[in-house]
């Protein structure tokens, strides 16, 4: 069982979760950067920062995660970005 | 038993063979350089070298031939996608499966025993008619069947009557078949060197070196060579080697896991698959039941695999065909699949010149290995993209002409 630690609810086994896919840098507010925040999202090999929901509490969150060894280094909510 | 082969075989001294030789030293410059040895790079050095005579080609795989994503999949084979731009592209690729043994003199075990989809619900069946219409448009054998024909299909399958998940009725794709991954490879990679292609394993391309809009040398961890046209075709990794060539591509990795059970008597005579249940199976030649299904929930670049996704197969499998429910697993693996929005691949031009993609092929591409490798090597020799590919083009995200085939079957692919 692999283990996400919901910054409210604490380690859940993580078929709890919902993924709801990388922290896209490209804003679809901008016109400029809509295909980019569309299409191209983050696909990095290295630490990734991407968006998490608690189904059943409807947590949603950031969680920092190595997308080879997938390895989760760190959890928070969106208004509490440790420094 | 001919007598010429009774004589061969008693002769001393035997010419021994390789269908594919040894890993040759890097030359300094090559026409064509493949990246990838996969069966989309093979498939492409083949009719580069055996149809349009280009034979200074390097094939370039970092790890041994074709154990990538050719060596990890289920072998589904089938044209019933969503669009006609699709279906028309895939019909291609069926056909040349269908010819296939013959043409390479490579025995591919193409069995094309037809694909049934099963549809639990109403709303199920209703796009089922769509896709059934637009397959029979374009010319491929595409049929919505009724619940007693899917009994006469698959007699041993549980239709869950009065339950969940009961079977009210299926897509039957005639079309639909499978083969041997290894052997396409194998085939394709075997009549490219005598051509002359070289194949160059353990031979990881690691950068680029550019001229304005064009790559002029491709570094290796065996050394640098120069380059006159690149076909990029690395599976799993194509968004990180096109990111060294300087291309963005809209592709993410999820890996896709798979399993088989030991071998049994034949009794599962087609490909079937569930799409409430998220899982497929078909019996190999050997007897052995291979289970599929949809990818993992999250992006990750691994091959490892999880008990979640084995238990979740199992249980679609169990469901389907209840008395599997003592059979072992024989082996489990996952690989790690090039997703793109539209679930459709991205195959043509570049934004460099003489760079050319056979990308994006994530959890669907098996099917397509001779047919991408025919066109992309008629666009390399020939410099201009055929029609068949122009719906594929990279340039589609930014216009909006997306091709979507998201739900085309079971699972994601
Ligand atoms: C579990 C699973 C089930 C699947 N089931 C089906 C199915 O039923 N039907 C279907 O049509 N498709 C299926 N697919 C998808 C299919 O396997 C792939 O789309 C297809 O095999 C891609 O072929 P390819 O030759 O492009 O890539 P690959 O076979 O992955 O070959 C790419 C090669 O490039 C090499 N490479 C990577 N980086 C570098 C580098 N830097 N330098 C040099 N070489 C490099 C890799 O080592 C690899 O050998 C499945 C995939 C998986 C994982």
């Amino acid at each position: 069982m692999k283990l996400l630690t919901c910054p409210v609810n604490g380690p859940r086994n993580i078929t709890e979760f919902q993924y709801l896919g990388p922290v896209c840098a490209a804003s679809a507010e901008q016109p400029e950067q809509l295909i980019e925040s569309l299409f191209y999202a983050e696909n990095p090999l290295g630490v990734m920062r991407e968006w998490w929901r608690h189904t059943p509490s409807n947590t949603v969150f950031v969680a920092e995660r190595h997308t080879v060894s997938d390895q989760i280094l760190a959890t928070y909510l969106p208004s509490r970005k440790p420094a | 038993m001919p007598f010429s082969l009774l004589k061969y075989g008693l002769r001393a001294r035997h010419a021994s063979f390789r269908d594919i030789p040894l890993t040759p030293e890097l030359k300094r410059s090559y026409d064509v350089v493949v990246i990838g040895g996969g069966g989309h790079g093979l498939a492409a050095a083949y009719y580069l070298s055996n149809v349009h005579g280009i034979r200074n080609i390097a094939v370039l795989e970092k790890g041994y031939l074709a154990g990538g994503n050719t060596a990890r999949n289920t072998t589904t084979i089938r044209s019933n996608y969503m669009t006609e731009e699709s279906i028309r592209f895939y019909k291609e690729g069926v056909e040349l499966f269908e010819t296939m043994s013959r043409d390479l003199g490579f025995n591919v075990m193409f069995s094309q025993r037809g694909q049934l989809t099963l549809a639990h619900s109403e709303a199920t069946l209703r796009s089922f008619h769509l896709r059934a219409e637009m397959g029979k448009h374009v010319g491929t054998r595409i049929e919505v069947v009724d619940v007693q024909t899917v009994k006469e299909l698959c007699p041993h399958l549980n239709l869950d009557l009065g339950g969940q998940h009961e079977v009210i009725g299926g897509l039957w794709h005639a079309d639909g078949g499978t083969a041997r991954h290894d052997a396409v490879a194998w085939g394709y990679a075997k009549h490219a060197s005598e051509r002359g292609v070289e194949i160059h394993q353990r031979t990881e391309v690691t950068g680029f070196e550019r001229a304005g809009d064009r790559v002029t040398h491709i570094k290796t961890n065996r050394g640098t060579t120069a380059a006159g046209q690149v076909l990029q075709a690395v599976g799993g990794l194509n968004g990180q080697v096109a990111a060294m060539a300087g291309i963005k591509l809209p592709i993410r990795c999820f890996p896709l896991q798979a399993m088989v059970t030991q071998p049994l008597k034949p009794f599962l005579h087609i490909l079937v698959s569930s799409a409430n249940l998220h899982t497929y199976l078909v019996q190999s030649s050997r007897g052995e039941v291979v289970i599929g299904g949809g990818s993992d929930p999250y992006q990750l670049a691994s091959t490892r695999s999880t008990l979640d996704q084995k238990e979740h197969l199992a249980e679609g499998a169990l469901h389907l065909f209840p008395f599997l429910h003592k059979v072992k697993l024989l082996r489990q693996w996952a690989g790690i699949t090039d997703m793109t929005p539209d679930y459709s691949p991205i195959m043509g031009a570049s934004p460099l010149q003489n760079y050319w993609l056979d990308c994006g092929w994530g959890t669907w591409g098996f099917k397509a290995t001779p047919v991408a490798g025919k066109r992309m090597a008629e666009t390399i020799a020939s410099g201009r993209v055929p029609d068949v590919l122009r719906p594929f083009d990279l340039r589609r995200f930014d216009s909006f002409a997306l091709l979507n085939e998201m739900g085309a079957t079971a699972a994601s692919h």
